[in-house]
């Protein structure tokens, strides 16, 4: 008597559809936004002292997350880490999607040779493999923060670049721009007030997958030895130092994988199920 | 309509060629910003002023950078890829064997990632909604969100240390059957295999779904078609371009993927080579190993493009 | 007694919102056809004809359900079967035409193949007896080179004959029910014709039952012996024919008629003094591509044409897919430049591209587009929209531009607290009053409507165009109309421009509106349906003139 079932029906709050999902996802970002911020005020033992006698030590009352190749206590080093993975992460997707999303906006209102120039050009950075790309820079000119952060951002610049591009000429087809330009409206005035708001979501969505990028990269690196040097250490260094706790199962090596996975698949969850404002109709 | 395609075809040949010309330029400029004075390095102890100075002359080091990099590529082109520093043979005879080593890795793992990949895409668009679709999807978003390492850090946990079916470390020095050699490459193709195969899932389900929206496919159900018929003579039909596209994508993330498996794993492959010659500043073994790097990556990424455009069934 | 083909009772379906709600969009239907009868499901948007249509065959469109009724077909209840059951009678009982015939068809299969894939699926006849039957069909819906049409893919082929393709391939599997889902809606109205001509003559053959969905009152008298007339999922009225064109019971199908030959205004005659015209135009040609050599542009759209504008007056330009006229009407506002010829604006001569233009002449001619939903921003408040030029134009401060968006509103007779709401919020006709709101906003002196009714469903379209005459003779303002609708223009336009092919072929005043002179003027008059059911059968058009000015 009845054809296929309908799908399953979210909860709603304020108006807006919000998931399950969605909310915890949150939860954990925000908490590690918080533990980046105040790391220093809330490790439970100083980040270079040496608290176990055993080295890739168990999980126990007082070392929650076991300890490191040298003794010292795992919790505290992640908890640590955060500031780096999360801090240079941020500032460089900050920095990749400021001028990608700007560039973008701009080479689709204008148009002509400088689009073309600069859409080639990015393209061509773009051909380089993001691994390789940080490998070669690091390797010529150190890997101090700044060079960090401003490496990740060029690599990844050209895709938020190349997106933003393409949501901006689709608004750049609508009659509302026309109407605009026949008005006599300035570049400034279409970029800023009647393309930036309609592509803005998107564009937040695509700032998320960009930090799950950057993040995994610069955890690659820093597994390579060519990211965040000793005595700093993000997630991905981490792993790389305890890697000799691999054959004994220790903690040391897994826990710092494991932070970063929570955050990565974290960001993915919750671009996927950002709230949704109700609007009560049928397909 | 066939002038159209070439057209199109060539116009993207052109760009990658332009592409290639504009990457190795950048990877020649980032190496040669390497620190030190490359010279006194290489003379060590007995770099004394007018040995420097005679080396300095020797390798073309005193002329403008831009002769240094049409000497550069006209070079590579030739097939002369000069000399290690560290290792004072030259680049071409330490790449060759390593370079063979990582392409038969990434030949096993194309062969087993991609019949995999495309049997768990398409049925779990054919199934969208069911669990199996549910779980497929989720161990994929799963495996894309984390790092390499992490992957290959789990699977030597269960399959080396908890189950201890195979080695962790990988020697081929040391295999005697085909069984050993297989053991051996167990490892780091599973790590890869995973990477690569979510990437495709991924694509090519929402590819399959995509066309399974269109009316057309709507259309052949309302002929009376089974949901069988609809997916394989409608829908694949028509999804096959963005799938190949997506194979082609996919496969180009192996560029990242091996640097991490051979360092992890230890296989004597040239992504290993590449990692080792940055600690030791080898210039023109790093130049080398980034371009071929550059070069496969923008082959796969090319063809991606290019299939996208022939898939186009309008321009027949 | 005589049993009826098919015998809906009750039929309820249901839809999901994204809400979580669930609403009835189809409530208690019932209705009957019989053998070899044509049965119409007219309405507007929304009304539910195609989502009854679809429940013949038992298929319901992703997020709906059939949640109760008897739907019974040839004796099987749709409603009850399993999935493959159903499977079973599609195609060889009830068989199904699209609305888009273009995005029916598989792009990367041949026609044929597509065609006779029914008398595969269900193994009806061996290949070669379906491809005779399917050329046999070819030749009876009037496609030329039957034989070798089917050798062709999808694209290569123009959407008339793509529409007759479909037709071929419903009608394959010999089925007693077809549905026709407003299958002429996307073609010209000289394409229409050879479409339902075709159509009358294989149903006629074959004695074959329908279901004809559409929102055009005159196309469907032409093909159905009962049309029933829906709104908001449920039945108005249902009876013959005849007996709704000429004495319609319920007031919404009164509405319908009405909506279908709006009331032409009466208008001041004209006493033959020269008043200057508000716009002139002298022969501009415009296109699109690189200029060649011969200072053409590579896609001449627009060749070489004239015309004028008197105040107070209406042109409307007329003509169908592909004769320049929206081309024409960008010329005129600028947006795309011509690259010849003169235009001249309240006496004196304005710059073919807009960027050169004055501020006040680009305030004062002003253009409003077919799509609302493209042509409002969709992050932007209806004050926002409106208020931005009264701030552009004339400088007003917040109090002055909130008490004019306020009057704006009143003008163009919406509700004042519609300013809070958002366009995704408001329906087809709210969004268009706000579109033409914006445009008087300019206080302009010229209105160029680019196929503005188009988009819109008969009744609300027919609200538009009263609106337009209440605010020309409020503002003494002057529209340029064009359309492809030829009973909208007659309603509010003085003289009517027919264009083919980018150049002006014809200026037709009033008077002469009933005996146009010009070949293709004539042909394009005389393919408009009227609400007379024997108009199509009576129609006689001179095969030469169709294959002149035909699209195929």
């Amino acid at each position: 008597m009845i054809t296929k079932s309908l799908a399953p029906r979210p909860s709603s709050l304020f108006g807006y559809n919000v998931s399950l999902v969605g909310v915890v996802a949150f939860a954990i970002i925000l908490g590690w936004t918080i533990v980046a911020l105040f790391a220093p005020y809330i490790v439970p033992y100083s980040v270079g002292d040496i608290v176990d006698t055993d080295y890739f030590g168990p999980i126990s009352d007082q070392l929650w997350l076991g300890s490191d190749y040298l003794g010292r206590d795992m919790l505290s080093r992640v908890l640590m880490g955060a500031r780096y993975t999360v801090g240079i992460s941020l500032a460089a997707v900050a920095l990749c999607c400021f001028c990608g999303v700007a560039l973008g906006m701009i080479a689709a209102v204008i148009g002509g040779w400088f689009d073309t120039i600069l859409s080639r050009f990015l393209d061509a950075l773009n051909s380089i493999p993001s691994k390789l790309f940080g490998l070669v820079v690091v390797a010529a000119v150190g890997s101090s923060i700044p060079v960090l952060i401003i490496t990740l951002a060029v690599i990844y610049t050209p895709g938020a670049y190349r997106f933003a591009r393409a949501l901006a000429v689709n608004i750049n087809t609508m009659d509302f721009i026309t109407v605009a330009r026949t008005r006599g409206e300035r570049v400034g005035y279409i970029i800023a007030s009647e393309i930036l708001p309609n592509i803005i979501r998107p564009v937040l969505a695509d700032f998320g997958l960009r930090f799950v990028f950057v993040v995994l990269l610069l955890s690659g690196l820093s597994f390579l030895g060519l990211g965040l040097q000793p005595p700093y250490a993000d997630w991905g260094a981490l792993v790389r130092e305890n890697i000799g706790g691999l054959p004994f199962a220790a903690p040391a090596v897994i826990v710092p994988s494991f932070a970063i996975a929570s955050l990565t698949i974290s960001v993915n969850l919750l671009i996927d199920n950002l709230p949704r404002r109700i609007r009560d109709r049928s397909a | 309509m066939r002038s159209e395609v070439s057209v199109l075809v060539l116009n993207r040949l052109f760009i990658a060629i332009i592409s290639l010309l504009i990457v190795s330029f950048a990877v020649f400029f980032a190496t040669s910003m390497l620190p030190g004075d490359t010279a006194s390095i290489l003379l060590g102890q007995a770099a004394t002023p007018e040995a420097v100075a005679g080396l300095r002359k020797a390798m073309h080091l005193d002329e403008p950078a831009i002769l240094r990099f049409m000497g550069w590529l006209l070079g590579l082109m030739r097939g002369d890829l000069g000399i290690s520093y560290a290792n004072n043979m030259p680049v071409a005879q330490l790449i060759g064997g390593r370079l063979v080593a990582t392409l038969e890795l990434a030949a096993i793992t194309t062969f087993v990632s991609v019949p995999l990949a495309l049997l768990l895409g398409i049925t779990s668009a054919m199934l969208r909604g069911t669990y199996y679709d549910r779980l497929v999807t989720v161990i994929s978003i799963g495996v894309i969100s984390v790092p390499e390492f992490m992957v290959a850090t789990l699977a030597v946990l269960l399959f080396a240390v908890y189950l201890r079916w195979l080695p962790a470390l990988s020697s081929t020095s040391e295999a005697h059957t085909l069984f050993d050699l297989m053991k051996i490459y167990a490892m780091p193709v599973i790590t890869l295999t995973f990477v690569i195969s979510a990437q495709m899932i991924r694509m090519t389900r929402a590819a399959l779904i995509e066309t399974l929206k269109t009316p057309y496919v709507e259309m052949a159900l309302l002929k009376g078609a089974s949901r069988s018929r609809m997916v394989f003579r409608h829908a694949l039909p028509n999804a096959l371009g963005p799938i190949v596209n997506a194979i082609a994508l996919s496969l180009s993330y192996l560029v990242g993927g091996v640097i991490i498996v051979e360092t992890i794993f230890n296989y004597p492959g040239i992504a290993k080579l590449m990692v080792d010659a940055v600690a030791t500043r080898d210039l023109p073994l790093i130049q080398s190993c980034a371009m071929i790097f550059c070069l496969g990556y923008l082959l796969l990424i090319t063809a991606a493009d290019i299939i996208a455009i022939l898939s186009n069934p309008r321009l027949r | 007694m005589t049993t009826n083909l098919v015998e809906i009772r009750n039929l309820k379906v249901e839809a999901r919102t994204d809400s979580g709600r669930v609403i009835e969009i189809i409530k208690d239907v019932s209705f009957d056809i019989a053998k070899g009868e044509i049965i119409a499901l007219i309405g507007e948007s929304g009304s539910g004809k195609t989502t009854i249509a679809l429940t013949l065959m038992g298929h319901a469109r992703e997020g709906c359900r059939i949640s109760g009724g008897k739907i019974d077909v040839d004796g099987r209840d749709m409603a009850a079967l399993s999935e493959s059951e159903r499977a079973k009678v599609r195609g060889t009982t009830v068989a199904y035409i699209p609305q888009s015939a273009a995005a029916a068809f598989n792009p990367a299969t041949k026609i044929i193949e597509q065609v006779i894939e029914v008398t595969r699926i269900h193994r009806l006849m061996p290949s070669e007896q379906a491809r005779r039957r399917a050329i046999e069909l070819f030749r009876a819906l009037s496609l030329p080179n039957p034989e070798t049409i089917g050798e062709r893919y999808p694209h290569q082929v123009s959407g008339g004959q793509l529409q007759r393709l479909a037709a071929a391939m419903a009608l394959i599997g010999e089925p007693k029910l077809v549905i026709f889902d407003e299958p002429t809606t996307a073609l010209d109205v000289t394409t229409q014709i050879d479409v339902l001509k075709a159509f009358k003559s294989v149903i006629r053959a074959g004695d074959i039952a329908g279901v004809y969905v559409s929102h055009d009152l005159a196309v469907v008298a032409q093909i159905a012996d009962r049309i029933a007339v829906l709104k908001g999922g449920e039945i108005q009225e249902l009876a013959k024919t005849e007996a709704i064109l000429t004495g319609p019971s319920h007031p919404y199908t009164r509405e319908l008629l009405a909506a279908f030959e709006p009331k032409q205004a009466v208008r001041d005659s004209r006493t033959g003094g020269s008043i200057a015209p508000v716009l002139r135009i002298d022969s501009l040609v415009a296109g699109y591509g690189d200029l060649q050599p011969n200072g053409l542009p590579a896609v001449c759209a627009v060749q070489s044409v004239s015309l004028e504008v008197e105040k107070g007056r209406n042109l409307g330009i007329i003509g169908e897919s592909g004769c320049g006229k929206s081309t024409l009407a960008r010329a005129i506002a600028g947006i795309l430049p011509a690259v010849s010829g003169t235009i001249g604006f309240n006496g004196s001569d304005m710059h073919r591209a807009a960027k050169s233009r004055t501020r006040d002449q680009l305030r004062e001619m002003q253009i409003v587009f077919q799509y609302a939903d493209t042509a409002l921003n969709p992050a932007k408040s209806i004050a926002d929209i409106l208020e931005r030029p009264l701030a552009f134009y004339h400088g007003m401060d917040r109090k002055a531009r909130e008490a004019r968006v306020d009057q704006l509103l009143d003008m163009v007779r919406l509700p004042r607290a519609l300013r809070y709401r958002y366009p995704s919020e408001l329906s087809g006709g709210q969004k268009q009053r706000v579109n033409f709101a914006r445009a008087l906003a300019a206080e302009p002196r010229l209105i160029i409507c680019d196929e503005i009714t188009s988009a819109l469903d008969t009744v609300v379209a027919a609200a538009i165009i009263d609106l337009l005459k209440e605010l020309q003779r409020e503002l003494h303002l002057s529209y340029i109309f064009i359309s492809h609708d030829l009973s909208v223009v007659e309603a509010i336009c003085d003289e009517i421009v027919v264009m083919y092919g980018g150049k002006k072929v014809e200026q037709i005043t009033r008077e002469t509106a009933n005996a146009p002179r010009h070949p293709y003027s004539q042909l394009l008059f005389g393919s408009v349906p009227k609400l007379d059911p024997t108009w199509l059968d009576n129609l006689v058009q001179d095969p030469e003139l169709k294959r002149e000015y035909g699209h195929g």
